[in-house]
């Protein structure tokens, strides 16, 4: 299949915004989504809509088996060991907040430590936040270099027997980079910390595999991967999820109930209470399976190459300056331009039919770190086109001389 | 004091919109309209008078004399201050309650609404809510004294 046959997928690529072709470039936000998981959704609710689990008619089975194979498919996709490892959520927001509420209200007491990177996601901070506050434990922070990778030297000082859990990004979202996480994980490993690996940007882009990497619990979002949003899911190492207390009550997650006493259902519906976003749930198998169809190896190819292409065709642009030049990086530019507000170019490349985002990304510390108030990032996915950057660097050429 | 009501002057700012056929030309319009905004003196620049956008910064400051409130006011972004020159231009210089009750539809008429929603990408909205507020609290200020 070629960019353009794949274009063809995307029927939302087919519109004009203010006039013009949509130039989509927040991809880092949210994907856009090929027909067949449209189809998938539309499918589900016109033939098999039902509740799961419950009940024995025609429909409900239909609709379980459907349901119980995207969590197969989700299996697969990160490398699990056993299918019982994975849970459904809303996203990667919920599923770092299962982990702070049940294994992290049980196992983190005052004094302890919990360390995160200065590149995290507010949804990697706040939870934590809350958890420290609550126990009277600590947040210790690993520092951002200049060039938007992580100090390695300092996360293996700040490692100590009072480190409990290391929560850490794999892709940051704001600057690109890809964090050595397994080495991050062997080092936690080794004083006993355990580690959740926020994977909401790398799980579009990077081969996940949850045994190799050995991180103790894994997020991603549906949303991401060109899946529906509302749907998500958190891995956790079977012997974890086990021990772990109940998140939220409800129908679903329970074996039996009486008044007395409740008994909770085994993994992975423990964690999963009341009825599940079916629909989209299903419909992340197509997504899974979109993916799995064009192969990872060559979506990574074809954006590597879009992301050398931008940096060359955007750095060209006088006063441009690139936030984050890590080695190791996938395929989204931030960028800041002397004299100028980001929001100011993000307005004038609406009117031009190009989506960028332009603000703090939800990571308010990192830019407080690099001292601007927010970038503009363009964020490239498999179906974008060099010819679009083009347009992008066009288009920036003519905002500029706007506001300049 | 404005000697024009509030209405007069949001009707000239949707005429002189009008006469624009371009995007470019009205956001080149709104660029220069924030190029132009007196300059905000930094002792104004304070936390307590920031409005905070999700994204851009704006600073407010009002005053109140002779039952007249005159509004002063800056941002890091250019778009953002055209904006705002545009809302001082429409609401400093008249009473409390004329600025209270000021309907501010040229807004929506010069197709500027999508910088008025409330999404966390601007502080358009929160903007005007602040110099309704200013306005009520010398509102206010100005009742107390003449009931003393």
């Amino acid at each position: 299949m070629t960019v353009s046959e794949l274009r063809g997928q995307f029927p939302i690529l087919g519109r004009t915004v203010k006039g013009k072709p949509l130039v989509y470039f927040d991809n880092a936000a949210t994907s856009q989504k090929p027909q067949s998981v449209i189809d998938a959704l539309s499918h589900y609710y016109s033939h098999y809509n039902a509740n799961i689990h419950r009940g024995i008619h025609t429909l409900a089975e239909e609709a379980t088996l459907a349901y119980e194979a995207t969590r197969f498919a989700v299996q697969e996709f990160v490398g699990a060991a056993f299918v019982e490892e994975i849970i459904f959520t809303r996203g990667t927001t919920e599923a770092i907040n299962l982990v702070a509420y049940t294994w992290g209200r049980e196992n983190i007491d005052a004094g302890d430590e919990i360390i995160i990177s200065g590149m995290e996601h507010h949804s990697n901070i706040v939870p934590w936040q809350i958890l420290c506050e609550e126990k009277g434990a600590i947040l210790k922070v690993i520092p951002v270099k200049d060039n938007g990778e992580l100090a390695m030297n300092v996360y293996q000082e700040l490692l100590s027997n009072k480190t409990k859990l290391v929560s850490i990004v794999q892709v940051s979202n704001s600057l690109g980079t890809v964090n050595s996480v397994k080495e991050m994980i062997a080092a936690a490993h080794r004083v006993g910390a355990k580690v959740l690996v926020d994977g909401a940007q790398s799980a579009v882009h990077l081969d996940i595999d949850v045994q190799d990497m050995d991180c103790d619990f894994f997020a991603f979002s549906g949303h991401k991967v060109y899946g529906p949003t509302g749907v998500g899911a958190l891995y956790g190492k079977k012997e974890l999820l086990e021990n772990m207390p109940v998140f939220q009550g409800g129908g679903e997650m329970i074996k039996e109930v009486t008044f007395e006493k409740t008994t909770y259902n085994d993994l992975p519906y423990k964690y999963e209470a009341g009825t599940p976003n079916i629909a989209d749930t299903i419909a992340l198998k197509t997504a899974l399976d979109f993916i799995k169809s064009v192969g990872k190896d060559r979506i990574r190819k074809h954006e590597a190459e879009l992301l050398a292409y931008a940096t060359t065709e955007l750095e060209a642009i006088p006063g441009l300056k690139i936030i984050g030049n890590a080695k190791d990086k996938v395929s989204l530019v931030s960028f800041v331009i002397e004299g100028v507000h980001p929001q100011d170019i993000g307005v004038l490349l609406d009117n031009m039919g190009i989506a960028v985002r332009t603000g703090h990304h939800c990571t308010q510390p990192l830019m407080k770190r690099f001292g601007i108030p927010g970038t503009v990032r363009a964020s490239f996915a498999l179906y974008n086109q060099k010819e679009e950057i083009d347009v992008l660097v066009t288009c920036l050429h003519k905002a500029l001389k706007m506001l300049l | 004091m404005n000697v024009r009501s509030i209405a007069e002057i949001e009707k000239e700012i949707v005429e002189d919109f009008a006469l624009f056929d371009s995007w470019e030309d009205k956001y080149e319009y709104i660029i220069d309209l924030g190029k132009k905004l007196e300059v905000l003196e930094d002792q104004y620049k304070i936390e307590e008078n920031k409005i905070k956008g999700c994204q851009s910064t704006v600073w407010l400051t009002a005053s109140y004399e002779d039952g007249i409130v005159v509004f002063k006011a800056d941002s890091d972004a250019v778009i953002v201050k055209g904006l705002i020159s545009m809302l001082i231009k429409v609401l400093s210089g008249h009473s409390p309650e004329d600025i209270l009750t000021a309907k501010m539809d040229f807004i929506a008429e010069i197709g500027m609404m999508t910088h008025l929603a409330q999404t966390r990408s601007n502080g358009l909205l929160a903007m005007i809510k602040q110099m309704k507020n200013y306005a009520l609290a010398y509102k206010m200020m100005q009742e107390g004294e003449k009931n003393k």
